[in-house]
């Protein structure tokens, strides 16, 4: 049956809501409203305000308030309207969701789900569409996971909900309405396993969240040019799976990685880093990274010119040495 | 505020028949003088029908335990100058809110401390040497949270506030009566954490005592910096929130109105705020040096508001304490400090591979690759050592 991310994942909360009791799921305008992008939809009205409720406009009150609650045994599902909007709770994740096991020895333990919809692609208005999971990404004790697909999304926030460690769930917005074929209830590869969307002999294309279907599109216009590209879909950042991509890189020989969040520093620069480590012998062209530009989220008019797009992953895919020639790019410097 | 039998005698019969719909903000706002019950020598005052005077055993336990709070205090303070702590952030001068707010709460209610609650928690029963394991540096947290329903010390300021909202809500939700006691101290009443705590817990009618120790300094910033309100329990009324002050250096005081406002919260009647004026007798901690922005007269005059002596004094007229009980409370403080002596000058062992321990539930593969490469970097030291 056709559905959507955004209908997937509140179904979702919904069957984890029924699951267990100790699960509650709050944040702003997640009651009546159903969310602004109405992934809470109904919730309210089917398990009741206690178990789905509105808080207060403040978003380092509402981790905070979600860590207390884990203290007191239940399971807090909540929700940042927007990626931007979520910088106010940065110091409870940083210093205490992502902490509290280790500052006590795994005697208190964090299973709270932080549900964030980042990235643009969708006309926002500024502050309402940045990447943030390097930030997440770059603090141990999080785990950061960002579904593609439709049925990933119901499998991995399922998984997140019970998982016991906080689990940052990061949404891509422009895939909220995009419709797939999905049969729910599902449940796919656990955390730690990242997937190939599409098997292919020439070079690997890693990407992950908004940036998946970008190479799915490149991959499918490389053909026309020769190439048969593979697309592997990383999942979860945290843990990452260095073994689905290692293995995937060893064959084709060839690398880029995929992200729309400004490339300086980003998770994309990791796992370049890592498979270059890992595949160097293997390797017959560097490692390219296809990102974001290293502005601030640009105005809806010119998101575009910032966006990774097709074409700028097939002018990577083209400069990975094909001919066993230096890359030009470098070479006057 | 709080009307006091002398205030009804003053009012006239004219001004007590008007007719004047009720202002709901006034019933939410503190005394406006902290409450007292004892005076600074140490001599009773007037009784109180809203704050009670707690009975005789109870206070003779507050006296115990201040006691040995302060000698725990003084204590861990020379373990800095020994080396055997990275750091000593002293609560002196504290005692009466250090140990009056957690005499009361039942130990099944949750406490939220600071990092300068290290006498609150032994006051609490917490085993002394786990609550200095933060600061000995052997692990962050030294007690298990879970079986002493405490938090552990929070460093970043008044972060704890939203936790103990969530906490009390969620106790409730689950049908538990459990009150959540938040420390906090002036500075921090500065940071949004504070505001959105109190706020969370008032909208959710959660029961939590926030706690200000307003000991006058944020290390070097005086109150002023921090406030313009009238004094920091007028904050409650903004959110809703009923609050009191207290003399934080009067121990009876402070826990007649910590009793008070636990009550008013575990009958489900939401958060209440107290504010305490104390003072710091140290300085922020044993790194810091206080003669930089404060002068000796100022800390002098402290020094005679004394809570232990204010309660001593107390007592012993009462017929409470007599010198054979004082000395016997100082042996047992004596032996406490000793105790805790012996045991800190053990030195800790630490395991660099436990690092890895407590990350996530399961170690990642690349923790695991991470703890490989250290255990073969100990081994290699291991045996370096071996052959030199």
């Amino acid at each position: 049956m056709a559905t959507t991310m955004a209908k997937a994942l509140n179904t979702a909360l919904a069957d984890a809501l029924a699951a267990d009791d100790r699960v509650v799921v709050f944040g702003e305008d997640v009651g009546a409203l159903g969310g602004v992008f109405r992934i809470t939809d109904g919730l309210q009205a089917r398990f009741g305000e206690n178990r789905c409720f509105d808080t207060p406009l403040a978003e380092a009150g509402i981790v905070g308030f979600a860590v207390g609650m884990a203290m007191s045994g239940l399971r807090p599902v909540v929700e940042m309207q927007f990626d931007a909007f979520a910088y106010p709770a940065f110091e409870q994740i940083a210093s205490h969701v992502a902490k509290l096991r280790n500052r006590t020895r795994g005697a208190l333990s964090v299973p709270i789900v932080i549900r964030v919809p980042y990235a643009g692609g969708i006309g926002g208005v500024e502050h309402h569409c940045d990447s943030s999971e390097a930030y997440y990404a770059h603090t141990p004790g999080l785990k950061v996971v960002t579904p593609a697909t439709v049925d990933d999304a119901y499998s991995l926030l399922r998984e997140a909900i019970e998982d016991p460690d906080p689990v940052v769930f990061m949404e891509p917005k422009k895939l909220y309405f995009a419709s797939a074929e999905a049969s729910l209830p599902t449940r796919n590869e656990p955390f730690g396993r990242a997937v190939v969307r599409r098997p292919g002999r020439d070079a690997t294309l890693v990407a992950y969240g908004p940036a998946v279907p970008v190479a799915l599109e490149a991959a499918e216009a490389a053909r026309e040019e020769g190439w048969d590209l593979e697309v592997v879909d990383v999942r979860t950042i945290v843990p990452f799976d260095d073994e689905t991509i290692t293995a995937s890189v060893r064959r084709t020989g060839r690398c880029v990685v995929i992200q729309e969040a400004p490339g300086f520093a980003g998770v994309g620069a990791e796992i370049a880093a890592r498979v270059q480590e890992r595949c160097f012998h293997a390797l017959h062209a560097p490692v390219l990274r296809v990102a974001g530009l290293d502005i601030p989220y640009p105005a809806p008019m010119l998101e575009h010119t910032h966006l990774p797009g097709v074409d700028r992953v097939l002018d990577a895919v083209a400069r990975l040495q094909w001919d066993d020639q230096p890359d030009a790019r470098w070479a006057a410097a | 505020m709080t009307t006091t039998p002398q205030a009804v005698r003053r009012a006239s019969p004219r001004t007590r028949r008007t007719v004047t719909p009720p202002d709901p903000a006034r019933s939410l706002l503190p005394d406006a003088e902290p409450v007292r019950l004892l005076a600074e020598n140490g001599t009773p005052l007037p009784a109180r029908a809203d704050y009670p005077e707690p009975p005789a055993e109870v206070l003779r336990e507050l006296y115990r335990r201040m006691v040995l709070g302060r000698r725990f205090d003084t204590q861990a303070t020379a373990l800095t100058k020994q080396g055997r702590l990275a750091v000593y952030p002293s609560s002196r001068g504290q005692e009466a809110c250090q140990v009056g707010a957690v005499l009361a709460v039942r130990d099944t209610d949750w406490v939220f401390p600071t990092y300068r609650e290290s006498m609150a928690l032994v006051a609490r029963g917490i085993d002394p040497v786990e609550v200095l394991t933060l600061l000995r540096g052997d692990w962050h947290c030294g007690y298990d949270p879970t079986q002493v329903h405490t938090a552990p010390q929070c460093t970043p300021l008044a972060t704890q506030c939203v936790h103990a909202a969530g906490l009390a809500h969620g106790e409730a939700y689950q049908g538990r009566d459990t009150v959540a006691l938040a420390f906090i101290g002036d500075g921090a009443t500065s940071e949004g954490d504070f505001h959105e705590g109190i706020n969370f817990a008032a909208v959710f009618k959660a029961p939590v005592v926030f706690f200000v120790q307003n000991n006058k300094y944020a290390i070097s910033v005086p109150l002023s910096r921090q406030t313009a309100a009238p004094s920091l329990a007028y904050k409650g009324v903004g959110y809703g929130v009923p609050s009191e002050q207290v003399d934080g250096n009067d121990p009876v005081a402070v826990l007649a109105v910590l009793t008070r406002a636990v009550a008013h919260a575990r009958a489900g009647k939401g958060p209440f705020l107290v504010e305490a004026h104390t003072y710091r007798m140290e300085p922020h901690t044993n790194a810091d040096d206080a003669s930089r922005y404060r002068d000796g007269a100022e800390v002098d005059a402290w020094r005679d508001r004394d809570p232990v002596a204010r309660l001593e004094t107390y007592l012993r007229a009462r017929g409470v304490l007599d010198d054979a009980a004082v000395a016997e409370i100082g042996e047992q403080a004596e032996a406490c400090a000793a105790d805790l002596r012996t045991r800190m000058n053990e030195q800790p062992v630490v395991d660099p591979l436990s690092l890895f321990d407590h990350v996530y539930a399961e170690p990642t593969p690349q923790l695991i690759e991470q703890r490989e490469q250290v255990r073969a970097e100990l081994a290699a030291a291991h045996a370096e050592e071996g052959d030199a």
